[in-house]
């Protein structure tokens, strides 16, 4: 794979692959993963993009204003892995066919709705056939285009509007999905984590070897959402900062099938900070919220044993 | 046939709208302007600015735009005002403004 | 140069997607169409084809990978059959509507419930609004014929749309029958290369496919779509005089056989017009004026065709292979019942219900209908509601009451 160094300066100079004007909120954390995912490509380079039905479907393609400067196809929720499949072959048979010479990439964007949950499927179908292509999920933590619905990879506890907090319920009673410890047992070449941290050469480095690596690529992003997570929006860097650094949202790489932790803490946080910022967690926060607060921090600490174990730590 | 996304609009006839709602051309959105959502607007102090680019990747709407290693001036036409680049800022160079101010 | 054979009607499709050799085929295994993408499997392991075959984990995928295959600018085809375009169909809609012309080798069985593999169209006609073009087959000849010609059809700049080729499960698809294919250079010119004016992977132009619409433009689309469905007659015409031209074999938007004089007349679809046309000919030896409407193309539907065609009966049966739950018949009957009525047509009418999941259906019984339309004509007996043929009810009664 043809992997350039790290040059922070000469990618912001890029050309943007997202355009201004889509409609997704103020501070939307999503697109940010969008756009950042999409610099990674080299100049010069073709791509396809593609995308599940979701927030960032209806706010960067409303007819007739696509925020793509490069070729997009959106077909319904479920299948933005076998809809981009699909493209993928197209090229390969065109290309075969000499009807096409320039080189092209794929990749879609689902969020964790149309990743971990009712496109699953089609995900998994598409990793497993190895077309050649990257699977994004921008990971929200619930389903925020129909109004934060709990989804499978939204925390415990949160609240949710189908896991409301309530005088009984402390939000959402299950732990979150590991979905890229799905896609890993998928033994594609390459799985990564990451999120905005920094200067985002993580997420950049990641997206990199997604879209370069030859075969079926999956990158898990997790992309905060204001209004789902009751955040303060110019808060966003703090918030990814505190994922990290609780060991909520650790950063990893799957390459051939080998573990690799991006990142160790040297203070790990407590997860009171990460949940604190929030207005999702609040709950927990008043009397009585204690032993959930310290069953969501046992379970995160668990899942990072696991992950340290994993990656050989 | 009128196959130009800046001359569809609510009033186009079907005859006129493109096959399928396709469009053939890169990037139209730049036609919609969300800097018209903002209610308290990033002012950019060019003093204080160390033209470090942190601003850049973190912004939502591609609205901090890089010209010869040189961060520019807003894109005020689209920028929504979320206030994360005045929150990245390492230098305090960008402030967010509330009209009223 | 015709070839005269023996074939299956899923290995004549599978023959057919031979000679067009199309870029890109995903499918997912269900009876009984399961043997076109092993047939398609089997000639690109073989090095016959250059079709890439994404053997994707469900019907869904299959639909949704053959519509990025097509707005990809590949010339997309799939095969499937029942619970299988059930599953696809949610993106039956959104292909339609994107305007992609893919191409469907639908191998008609029945929906589940109960569970059953065998004939029926429950499958395609609960996607007769989903904007697909469907065209159905009496045999095996008829499915090849109507492979060949669907994607010249689908890719008409006037038409764009996706076309589903029917044919009745196990009676059509399994039974061996003769077959006269042609030569596959005389295929391939008549196909022709697929050369689409816009498509994601043009390297000159980005483009983008399935927005979000607002309501502004929602019925405008709708409008375009619809019209193009309206051209989509006149095109299938002209494609079947292009076929005719090379093969001999004639086709329109159906088959009138010994309707002319016709004062009985059945109305079927698909594999049943075969055991009509018996029951047409012997009832002629005696004299009988009856006969037979075969549609072939249910969408866009022929309405006013039909009405022209069928203004002469004094009454005519309506055969549905597919209930509808609507308590007032199927699909055809209540299609073609508005057709007549719009044609001031004033024959009575019944909309008969039979070969629910395979029910055979003998020529005795065809024979039997006629004679009730005799009946129903003369007035001696009525039919308020739509009967099922050959129902166990506890009478004699040929149709139940």
């Amino acid at each position: 794979m043809e992997q350039k160094a790290f040059q922070f300066r000469e990618i912001q100079a890029r050309q943007e692959r997202l355009a201004p004007g889509h409609r997704m909120c103020a501070g939307c954390g999503g697109s940010i993963a969008v756009r950042n995912v999409l610099k990674a490509l080299h100049p010069g380079d073709k791509a396809v993009v593609g995308n599940a039905t979701g927030c960032l479907e209806v706010s960067t393609y409303m007819y007739p204003y696509t925020a793509y400067e490069d070729s997009y196809i959106h077909s319904a929720f479920e299948n933005a892995g076998a809809t981009l499949s699909g493209v993928e072959t197209a090229y390969r048979v065109l290309k075969k066919k000499g009807k096409i010479s320039s080189e092209y990439k794929f990749i879609t964007f689902g969020g964790d709705g149309g990743t971990y949950d009712i496109g699953l499927q089609s995900l998994s179908g598409a990793m497993e056939r190895g077309h050649d292509m990257v699977y994004v999920c921008y990971d929200n933590g619930a389903y925020m285009n129909t109004g934060t619905q709990r989804s499978s990879a939204t925390p415990m506890y949160a609240d949710t509007t189908t896991t409301p907090s309530g005088t009984v319920s402390q939000g959402k009673p299950q732990a979150r999905k590991d979905l890229a410890g799905i896609l890993a047992a998928h033994n594609i070449p390459y799985v990564g984590q990451t999120t905005f941290i920094g200067n985002m050469k993580d997420l950049y480095v990641k997206s990199e070897r997604a879209i370069y690596t030859p075969g079926a690529a999956f990158l898990n992003v997790l992309a905060p959402c204001p209004r789902g997570w009751k955040y303060n929006a110019p808060d966003l860097m703090e918030i990814c900062k505190l994922a990290v650094e609780t060991c909520y949202w650790p950063l990893f790489e799957v390459i051939d099938g080998k573990w690799i932790l991006n990142y160790k803490p040297s203070h790990k946080l407590p997860l009171e900070d990460f949940l604190r910022k929030q207005g999702r967690f609040q709950h927990l926060f008043q009397p009585g919220g204690e032993p959930f607060l310290q069953a969501f921090q046992e379970e995160v600490d668990r899942r990072w044993e696991e992950l340290l174990a994993r990656c050989g730590e | 046939m009128c196959l130009k996304a800046e001359q569809i609009n609510e009033n186009t006839k079907w005859q006129d709208l493109t096959e399928g709602l396709q469009i053939y051309e890169p990037a139209t959105s730049k036609l919609f302007q969300t800097g018209e959502w903002r209610t308290e607007t990033p002012v950019w102090n060019r003093e204080k600015c160390r033209n470090c680019l942190l601003c850049v990747p973190y912004c939502p709407d591609s609205c901090i735009l890089v010209k010869e290693d040189k961060r520019q001036e807003f894109d005020y036409d689209h920028c929504k005002g979320c206030g994360i680049c005045a929150k990245v800022c390492p230098f305090g160079a960008i402030e967010m403004e509330s009209p009223g101010e | 140069m015709p070839i005269k054979t023996r074939m299956s009607g899923n290995e004549a499709v599978a023959h057919a997607i031979k000679q067009i050799n199309p870029d890109v085929m995903p499918a997912f295994p269900i009876t009984p169409s399961t043997e076109i993408p092993q047939f398609v499997a089997s000639m690109i392991a073989n090095g016959e084809i250059d079709t890439e075959f994404i053997p994707v984990e469900s019907e869904h995928s299959a639909m949704s990978a053959a519509m990025g295959a097509s707005a990809a600018g590949a010339r997309a085809v799939t095969a499937t059959s029942s619970c299988g375009m059930a599953l696809m169909w949610e993106v039956l809609y959104v292909a339609a509507s994107s305007r992609l012309p893919i191409v469907m080798a639908l191998v008609n069985r029945g929906l589940t419930g109960p569970l059953n593999i065998n004939a029926e169209h429950s499958d395609s006609m609960g996607a007769r609004d989903s904007g697909w073009i469907q065209i159905y087959a009496e045999n095996n000849q008829e499915v090849y014929d109507n492979f060949l010609q669907a994607h010249r059809i689908a890719e008409h700049k006037d038409v764009r749309l996706p076309v589903m080729i029917c044919q009745d499960g196990f009676i059509t698809s399994h039974a061996v029958q003769n077959i006269t294919l042609w030569e596959d250079q005389a295929i391939r010119d008549f196909v022709g290369e697929y050369q689409p004016e816009h498509y994601l992977l043009r390297e000159d132009e980005a483009m983008a496919v399935g927005p979000y619409a607002l309501s502004p433009y929602c019925m405008e689309a709708k409008k375009a779509q619809a019209e193009a469905m309206k051209r989509a007659k006149q095109v299938i015409l002209d494609v079947a005089d292009g076929f005719e031209k090379i093969t001999g074999r004639h086709y329109g938007l159906f088959e009138e056989y010994r309707l002319e004089d016709a004062e009985y007349a059945v109305v079927a679809m698909g594999s049943v017009c075969g055991t009509v046309k018996d029951a047409v000919d012997a009832m002629r030896e005696q004299g009988r004026k009856v006969g037979l409407l075969k549609l072939r193309v249910f969408r866009p539907f022929p309405g006013r065709e039909i009405g022209a065609a069928l203004r002469h009966c004094k009454a005519i049966a309506i055969m549905d292979r597919s209930e509808s739950y609507s308590s007032q018949g199927g699909p055809l009957g209540a299609e073609v019942t508005a057709a007549l009525y719009r044609a001031k047509a004033s024959a009575e009418t019944v909309n008969i219900m039979y070969g629910l999941s395979g029910r055979d259906v003998r020529v005795e019984e065809i024979r039997g209908i006629f004679e009730e339309l005799e009946k129903l004509a003369a007035g001696e007996v009525s039919y308020p509601e739509y009967p099922y043929l050959g129902l166990r009810d506890g009478t004699e009664d040929l149709l139940n009451r």
